[in-house]
């Protein structure tokens, strides 16, 4: 993983509550065994007709959903599936942060472990990045994970709540299993008191 | 004093260390071809071997065909994918009950059958429906492909502690009134993000009164209500349903078991972060209308009216929904037509829900315009099917009687609706495109499935009943 730094965007506006992750990337995309080029699947059915056409009104078929790193997305996005098929797509695309109020718990897990930073704002603060973009869709904010601040074009500094231990692997850009296999004495451990209680699967 | 949820979260705490997250035990990891292709390629990649095959089960069943399993698989990628998983068991020698063996079936139909399932385990696997397996007392919950890496390599995952939420349902449900209804009475309530950051605990007279599979049904769909995990208290029918089965403990084990097993349920008293009420005779049979489900209401109710919702995003959400639906607020959607049934998927293709569905179904014909697929959950519930002679009612009436497998629920091997489509379904996910692309998802339970089946237009079953 590469260091999570601090980045400028413009925002990809996407005003709708409860965003799936089968929305995100559809189940037939998931028959692949690799990582790889799931840029192209991305709301593969919002962004593309029945003939593979991409649909013009469809944010991301549009200027404004082109180069940008943050997508503005309504309350409790990436509910459903746990694929991860879904930050890998996101990523792969190009965004490194999505901004709502909430968002499902296992897409937070997996955004922390691909260096997709789910960025939880108030609501207020929702509304108001929602009207900033309708009036001034070129504006750029300003995602510091460092210092957890959202900046806005009129200086106004917002706070994220991040998790600490995300937020140093994310910053260092090292991934979990790392740190869980330098744990092997206190799994080793574990695994001697269990003995006897776990139950193993035996042919 | 502690709750369930508690209990089991602490007798499988590896190691914590201030500012990280618990590094949580796995008892049980269960695997499938769709999410663990990408992790057994992360061990290749560092090195790294399964540090407990005992501990790992592996199925196919989300690109598995449901026709006949001695053809080859049309599908090259999905082949490919099911080739894959049963190399990567091989491989790191984890027990796979692949596309030809008689145990194959949906992960968390074949947890819980063959007894792998336990009270007070905790179970992980790449599927957000691994709740399911919280009907026995278990903290079981979906994972992404990175944890299922992790856990392969470490049997370990980084957990950060849920609140505890518990729904309580009293009463005694109404005839035609399933373990679904309620479920999707509770999502309808609280919505989809209503349990985030939660697992919930189900409790009251009325989840103690339902048998296991029904209870199989009520925890795999918390993670529609936004709950990464939803647990039962496990009691006599637990016991009862995993005495003598292949992974169960025997002899002295089963005792030992036993005993760990009835220390289990919540101390009296204990406190939860959230508690709900439910009243049990206060649940219609229920169904969704819309893209999400929490967008659910007893059958009989009209379709809300977006123009009565007064946040605009939340009102554009419900236009968006209602749009692609093809439906119109304030009407009602009883007699809806209706092109496709589908009875199966990890919440309703049990031998029970099987056998439901047939009870309506026997000695009746599905309306000529309706396709009606049943999809046992898996290799062992098609057998118990056949030997009570269920397929043949269900041919009689004119269904078609697959192989087990996920199927139509995710629509990723062939088995989906096709643009602009309704189905009644009794899976768990009505999200645009979930059942094909375009297609449209009515959630219902099997009864409810069955008698629309019959009339080809959304039913209330209570009227055939
Ligand atoms: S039946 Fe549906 S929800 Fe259940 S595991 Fe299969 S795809 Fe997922």
């Amino acid at each position: 993983m590469k260091p999570f730094t601090p980045f400028e965007s413009r925002l990809v506006p996407m005003p709708l509550d409860n965003i799936d992750t089968d929305q995100v990337i559809p189940a037939r995309f998931l028959k692949t065994t690799s990582k790889e080029g799931l840029d192209k699947q991305l709301f593969y059915d919002w962004r593309y007709d029945a003939q593979g056409n991409p649909k013009p009104d469809f944010i991301l078929n549009q200027p404004q959903g082109q180069n940008a790193e943050i997508l503005l997305a309504g309350d409790n996005f990436g509910c459903g599936s746990s694929r991860e098929h879904a930050p890998w797509a996101l990523t792969q695309f190009g965004f490194r942060a999505v901004i709502s109020t909430s968002f499902a718990d296992i897409f937070t897990q997996n955004s922390l472990k691909n260096s997709l930073l789910p960025l939880i704002v108030p609501a207020d603060v929702h509304a108001e990045l929602f009207a900033l973009v309708a009036n001034q869709p070129e504006a750029r904010v300003k995602v510091d994970l460092a210092s957890q601040t959202l900046t806005l074009p009129d200086g106004k500094i917002i706070e994220f709540p991040v998790d600490p231990f995300s937020k140093t692997c994310m910053l260092e850009g090292v991934d979990e299993l790392g740190w869980i296999l330098k744990q092997e004495p206190s799994i080793a451990e574990f695994e001697k008191q269990m003995v006897g209680t776990l139950n193993t699967l035996g042919a | 004093m502690k709750t369930i949820i508690e209990k089991v979260w602490d007798s499988h705490v590896v190691h914590q260390q201030p500012g990280a997250p618990t590094l949580l035990y796995i008892d049980l990891h269960l695997v499938h071809e769709v999410t663990s292709p990408q992790a057994f390629a992360g061990l290749r990649q560092r090195g790294l071997k399964v540090r407990r095959p005992d501990l790992t089960l592996a199925t196919a069943d989300h690109s598995i065909p449901t026709t006949d399993r001695n053809l080859p698989i049309l599908d090259k990628i999905a082949a490919n994918q099911l080739d894959q998983l049963e190399q990567n068991c091989r491989d790191f020698g984890i027990q796979c009950f692949g596309v030809h063996s008689s145990q194959q079936g949906i992960v968390h139909v074949i947890g819980p059958e063959y007894g792998a399932t336990q009270p007070g385990m905790t179970v992980c696997c790449g599927d957000s429906h691994t709740a399911t397996h919280g009907a026995f007392g278990a903290l079981a919950f979906g994972i992404g492909t990175s944890e299922v890496e992790q856990i392969l390599a470490t049997q370990c995952v980084l957990q950060r502690k849920s609140k505890t939420f518990q729904v309580k349902v009293d009463g005694v449900l109404s005839p035609g009134v399933t373990a679904k209804d309620i479920i999707l009475h509770l999502i309808s309530k609280i919505g989809v993000g209503g349990g985030t950051g939660c697992v919930f605990e189900y409790s009251g007279s009325a989840i103690r009164a339902l048998s296991m599979e029904q209870r199989m049904t009520v925890c795999n769909m918390s993670i529609e209500g936004g709950a990464r995990a939803g647990m039962i208290a496990p009691d006599d029918a637990t016991f009862q349903y995993l005495a003598g089965r292949q992974f169960s403990p025997k002899g002295a084990e089963w005792d030992a078991a036993l005993a760990r097993w009835k220390k289990l349920p919540t101390d009296e008293g204990a406190a939860f972060d959230h508690t709900l009420s439910i009243d049990a005779a206060s649940i219609e049979p229920m169904i969704t209308y819309g893209t999400n489900p929490g967008m659910g209401m007893g059958i009989t109710a009209p379709l809300p009216d977006p123009a009565s919702i007064a946040d605009p995003r939340e009102r554009d959400s419900m236009v968006k929904a209602l749009k692609y639906m093809g439906l119109e607020g304030g009407k009602p959607l009883l007699g809806h037509p209706v092109n496709v049934v589908f009875i199966g998927s990890c919440t309703n293709s049990r031998i029970s829900d099987l056998r439901s569905a047939a009870s309506i179904l026997k000695g009746r014909k599905v309306n000529p315009s309706v396709r009606v697929m049943v999809v046992p959950g898996s290799q062992e519930v098609k057998r118990q099917a056949e030997a009570e002679g269920l397929p043949q009612i269900f041919r009689d009436a004119g269904c078609d009687w697959r192989e087990p497998g996920c199927s139509m629920c995710i629509a990723m091997n062939g088995d989906m609706l096709q643009p602009g489509e309704y189905s009644v379904s009794t899976s768990n996910r009505n999200f645009e495109g979930r059942q094909g692309k375009g297609g449209r998802t009515f959630l219902a339970s099997p009864l409810t499935a069955a008698a629309s089946a019959l009339s080809g237009v959304v039913s209330d079953v209570r009227r055939i009943m």
